[in-house]
């Protein structure tokens, strides 16, 4: 009877297939390290932000005279609302903490280059679509800096020459924040957010499974059938979906299937997350002042500049850079060149071997400089614009620049290590 | 545009430049939301003293009561005084206009600000209020310059001042502050004033976050739970890994 049903349905609709294809006989490399886990748990933190922003749309009131009374109602009233609240705060800085080591695994095996471009470009949609959300998202309690940070953010717009003035108005909905600004950030964050970036997050996916994941050595595991490629035991013993070996045509060395190893796998990871997440929390949900900022338990008053107004943790190396140019125009070009860059790599990049193992010494100092550039710009954009920090954020934004300019010179023609034959 | 952006830059520059922040260090607030009588007493200190003026309207009377193990006929008799059902906020009934005319500025509401101040900052702005004649209410205040709010509590305190001494300074013998004093017309000697605000500003800690104890004892259970889960999924993960290597 129940088989009857599912080839019923599997005839309708290939479930099982599609499962296969996906999931149990997707050859996955065999060698992923502890930098392979920050996909799969920032897909655990989406679906966390969607199921807690589901029952704290429940008591959520998107007025300028409501919201920040509603916030405190969930925080003391509602039963576990506290709870909810907090691991949505603090999801979304995690949220970002998984995301841009991510991107940095991307960087270190070029898992950007060439067939993953349009993988990558879809990573990048998501990281911005990611920033609008967080950022709309922080306006809604209603405190002092849900309303000066959006201030600042929002008057970024402005600086556009000839229709700055007319956009900022646009994207208010008023000449100030107010509650008409509260009301459509709700609904952006609430419903056309999310739903294009579980849109993207689809797609994403979809991308990485039909070019394959790539791994740490930056080789490929499917190699053309042409009798060149000695399988061993190990690569006998596994089946993978036929749609990856293309009938025939391809071999695959060094993988296994995503599920159970990697399920398995990724669930320790699932663990070892839900350890930090957990311990934030439930003892420093504030983040020390970075995931919730002091002055936003405080009611917005538009009469009331707060002393500093600094943004939330994940933008401050983009608003360090944005910052440390005195001209207003130029400096917010330089900060979306800053996302651009990146989202270039595929195309800045000449190089032919994606993995900083085996590529010229210059590269790994180059990741590193970019990685100290960015925590430094990080760090400078959460502190005030004195001249010294100013000065600062203008060499860490050159150097971060810098790691762009160099990779697109010294990859043209790099003195690379040898590859490996099959995956260590 | 463009000038006015950065003419805003350079006024925030400058105000950042001007508040500095108190001008003395912060003492640190000795907080144990475990004592109850502590915030029993700092409660009550805030019904008699703080209400007047400041309003905890997201606080309700029946979750202080409950949180702080105080029977609600108790606390409807001693601390609730104007007939005030026992699930409202703690609100009182200045009209928000009056209270601006009188103080300048509407007294802000503190269900939270030990969240937005830290407690270390309440205890000592407290403590260091002193008689200042060129001020509206007669006091100035060390932590909060300027600030617009009379010494509500000198009965308990006495009359502040800021005393000094006279020191020798690069071989110079300057005045130096060093602390505040006072008269000795209060109802609390120095150090029982000082446990009477760190009883208020316990008081305050708590009502900024009431569940926070209960996420301590539920956070303790949860991370037990995961490191169970984290080995048990670790010891999974090999096994099933032991095809692969």
């Amino acid at each position: 009877m129940f088989k009857n049903m599912m080839s019923w349905i599997e005839y309708r609709l290939p479930f099982m297939d599609k499962m296969n294809l996906h999931v149990m006989q997707y050859p996955a490399p065999k060698n992923f390290n502890f930098w392979y886990f920050f996909g799969s748990l920032a897909m655990l933190v989406l679906v966390n932000q969607i199921v807690t922003g589901i029952w704290l749309t429940m008591n959520y009131e998107p007025s300028a005279e409501g919201a920040f009374a509603s916030i405190e109602y969930i925080m003391r009233d509602v039963e576990y609302g506290w709870l909810l609240r907090y691991m949505h705060s603090t999801g979304a800085s995690a949220f970002f903490v998984v995301v841009y080591l991510h991107m940095l695994r991307g960087m270190m095996y070029g898992s950007y280059q060439k067939p993953r471009e349009l993988l990558w470009i879809f990573g990048m949609l998501i990281f911005l679509v990611l920033m609008a959300e967080a950022f709309m998202g922080y306006m809604l309690p209603w405190g002092q800096m849900s309303f000066w940070g959006a201030q600042v953010i929002i008057s970024i717009f402005g600086v556009i020459p000839f229709i700055g003035d007319d956009l900022t108005l646009w994207i208010r909905g008023d000449y100030v924040i107010s509650g008409a600004t509260l009301n459509r950030f709700f609904a952006l964050h609430v419903i056309a957010l999310p739903l294009v970036l579980v849109i993207l997050v689809f797609l994403h996916i979809m991308a990485l499974h039909e070019v394959g994941s790539n791994n740490p050595d930056g080789i490929d595991i499917k190699r053309d059938n042409d009798g060149s490629v000695e399988l061993t035991e190990a690569d006998k013993k596994f089946t993978f979906h036929q749609y990856f070996t293309k009938g025939g045509k391809k071999v695959i060395v060094d993988a296994i299937p995503f599920h159970p190893y990697y399920t398995v796998k990724d669930l320790v990871g699932v663990a070892g997350f839900l350890l930090a997440f957990a311990f934030v929390i439930f003892f420093v949900p504030e983040g020390g002042g970075f995931f919730l900022e002091p002055p936003n338990f405080e009611v917005a008053n538009p009469m009331k500049t707060p002393e500093h107004i600094a943004p939330v943790w994940y933008f401050t190396p983009f608003y360090a850079i944005l910052r440390a140019i005195p001209d207003p125009l130029l400096g917010a070009i330089a900060m979306f060149l800053a996302i651009l860059a990146l989202a270039l790599l595929p195309w800045i990049d000449r190089g032919k071997v994606r993995s900083v193992r085996y590529r010229c010494e210059l590269h790994r100092w180059n990741l590193v400089m970019f990685c100290i550039s960015f925590v430094a710009l990080g760090i400078l954009g959460v502190l005030p614009a004195t001249p010294t920090y100013t000065v600062l954020s203008q060499i860490f934004s050159f150097t971060y620049f810098a790691f762009f300019g160099l990779l697109w010179l010294y990859s043209k023609n790099e003195k690379t290590k040898p590859l490996p034959v099959r995956l260590t | 545009m463009m000038k006015k952006l950065l003419s805003a830059v350079a006024l925030l520059a400058s105000s950042l430049a001007m508040a500095a922040g108190p001008t003395i260090p912060l003492d640190k607030a000795p907080i144990d939301l475990r004592d109850t009588a502590s915030l029993q007493n700092g409660a009550k200190l805030f019904q008699n003293y703080c209400l007047g003026c400041h309003q905890m309207q997201y606080q309700r009377y029946s979750r202080t009561f409950r949180d702080l193990g105080i029977p609600e006929e108790l606390g409807m008799e001693h601390l609730m005084f104007t007939g005030e059902k026992v699930g409202d906020h703690i609100t009182n009934a200045m009209p928000a206009d009056y209270a601006e005319n009188s103080f300048g500025v509407l007294p802000p509401d503190l269900t939270n600000v030990a969240r937005v101040r830290g407690a270390d900052w309440l205890y000592t702005y407290l403590r260091t209020f002193y008689v200042d004649d060129s001020r509206p209410f007669g006091v100035n205040n060390k932590v909060f310059p300027l600030v617009g709010m009379p010494h509500v509590l000198q009965e308990l305190q006495g009359v502040p001042y800021q005393a000094y001494e006279t020191r020798l300074v690069d071989g110079q013998p300057k005045e130096i502050y060093v602390g505040i004093r006072t008269d000795g017309s209060g109802e609390l000697s120095p150090e029982e004033y000082d446990r009477a605000v760190a009883d208020l500003v316990n008081y305050m800690v708590y009502t900024g976050e009431p569940t926070k104890l209960e996420a301590r004892s539920l956070g303790i259970k949860v991370m037990i739970f995961l490191l169970i889960f984290f080995v048990l999924a670790y010891l999974l993960k090999k096994e099933y890994w032991k095809d692969v290597h």
